[in-house]
């Protein structure tokens, strides 16, 4: 708890600078010789300006990293845009619905990620500023500490020492503070990176490998579907151009109308094969497979020379 | 009379200023002391921003120290009740 009574009445200003003074001089009182203080005084501050350059880089580092999330949120943001289009193309509203509520919760966990890059971004710029200025002061410290050695009398290098001891002192202490909330602020934000990482890598998101490919693969396998038949469709096409009459209808106007015409004709053949769908079902798509493969071994069809077409 | 705003570095501020701080600085420890967070947040907001109006930065490397220190802006209650103490110092 924080001091009651008198110093109640002093301010919350005055009470802060009080408690840094009183560091100061804590630290002070440690030296016996005020030449000592000085010295190792200019070391501690040689050490602090390690410490918040390190800080800088280190800040650097998570924002760099939040960076790369964000590019690779974007893409898959991107990619379940597109295959949403593509699934809409293909008459699938229900999987395009849900590659754009995946894409919604990517776009979500982007905004996070703006978010936090705003933040790191910030203490990146402070503690830059920071160190500038502890620098500065640190120079002029180190000016300032070999004019009074030069000039040494003990006399008067006492009161020299403690006006530059404490006005360094109190931007140390500063600094040492916005060290130190740059790093739990780093630290908080890394931590959600990290669990951002794991949730990516665990396809939750959507992410390359992960349950992405449940939309990828049903995409797939229409379009694939969708080339069997245009395939089969084509290759009935060119069988039935050796029949009489059918080449003209099969040949323009794709699969379904190629299906029916040897449907029509031959009916030995029929019941085994499915006629192409748009939105045909994976499960229909073996059965149609395996009924295309024989097509070559059906009585009269089969029989005809190729070379016409060829 | 010379001002620090924690993180932002040092001002000087004249009389007429610094009694309006004073003013302003009452305020912010009553609301630390009755944890009353909007007044708090208001204070705190009114205190910086008269020292960044009214005062002139000072120089990085002078060594004076400062006769005022201010918290950080986005400081909580809590970390200002640490720095009355020296829990929330970093030594220097």
């Amino acid at each position: 708890m924080y001091m009651k009574g008198t110093a109640a009445r002093m301010g919350v200003m005055k009470r802060v600078s009080l408690v840094f003074k009183a560091k100061a001089n804590k630290a002070l009182d440690k030296m016996e010789d005020p030449r000592e203080t000085l010295d190792y005084s200019y070391q501690r501050q040689l050490e602090l300006l390690t410490k918040v350059r390190r800080g800088v880089a280190d800040v650097a580092t998570s924002r760099k990293r939040v960076e790369l999330q964000m590019n690779q949120l974007q893409q898959q943001a991107n990619k379940l845009e597109d295959q949403a289009r593509k699934a809409l193309s293909m008459g699938r509203e229900d999987l395009a619905r849900e590659a754009l509520s995946r894409k919604s919760s990517a776009q979500a966990q982007l905004n996070d990620l703006q978010a936090q890059y705003a933040q790191l971004q910030a203490e990146e710029e402070k503690l830059t500023v920071a160190s500038q200025r502890l620098q500065a002061k640190v120079d002029a410290f180190r000016t300032r500490k070999e004019t009074i050695k030069a000039t040494y009398t003990a006399a008067e290098a006492q009161t020299r020492i403690n006006e530059a001891f404490s006005g360094i002192s109190e931007e140390m202490g500063d600094v040492g503070m916005a060290i130190q909330r740059a790093e739990d602020k780093t630290a908080q934000l890394q931590a959600k990176a990290g669990a951002l990482d794991e949730l990516m890598a665990s396809g939750v998101l959507d992410d390359v490998g992960g349950r992405r490919d449940d939309i990828q693969s049903e995409l797939d396998m229409m379009s694939a579907s969708s080339d069997v038949e245009r395939d089969l469709a084509r290759l009935k096409g060119e069988l039935t151009a050796s029949a009489p009459k059918q080449i003209e209808g099969s040949g323009a106007n794709g699969g379904s109308q190629a299906a029916q015409a040897p449907q029509a004709q031959e009916g030995s053949y029929a019941p085994q094969y499915t006629p192409p769908q748009q939105a045909q079902q994976a499960e229909q798509y073996q059965p149609t497979q395996a009924a295309g493969l024989p097509v070559a071994d059906l009585p009269g069809l089969g029989a005809e020379p190729q070379d016409g077409d060829g | 009379m010379i001002v620090r705003i924690l993180g932002e570095g040092q001002f000087r501020v004249d009389d007429a200023t610094a009694a309006v701080l004073n003013q302003l600085d009452t305020e912010l420890e009553a609301a630390v002391e009755h944890s009353d967070q909007d007044k708090f947040t208001a204070a705190l907001a009114s205190l910086l921003a008269q020292v960044r109006e009214q005062g002139t930065s000072l120089a990085p490397d002078t060594l004076e120290p400062s006769d005022l220190i201010l918290p950080h802006e986005d400081s909580s209650m809590d970390e200002v009740r640490k720095l009355l103490t020296d829990e929330g110092l970093i030594p220097g």
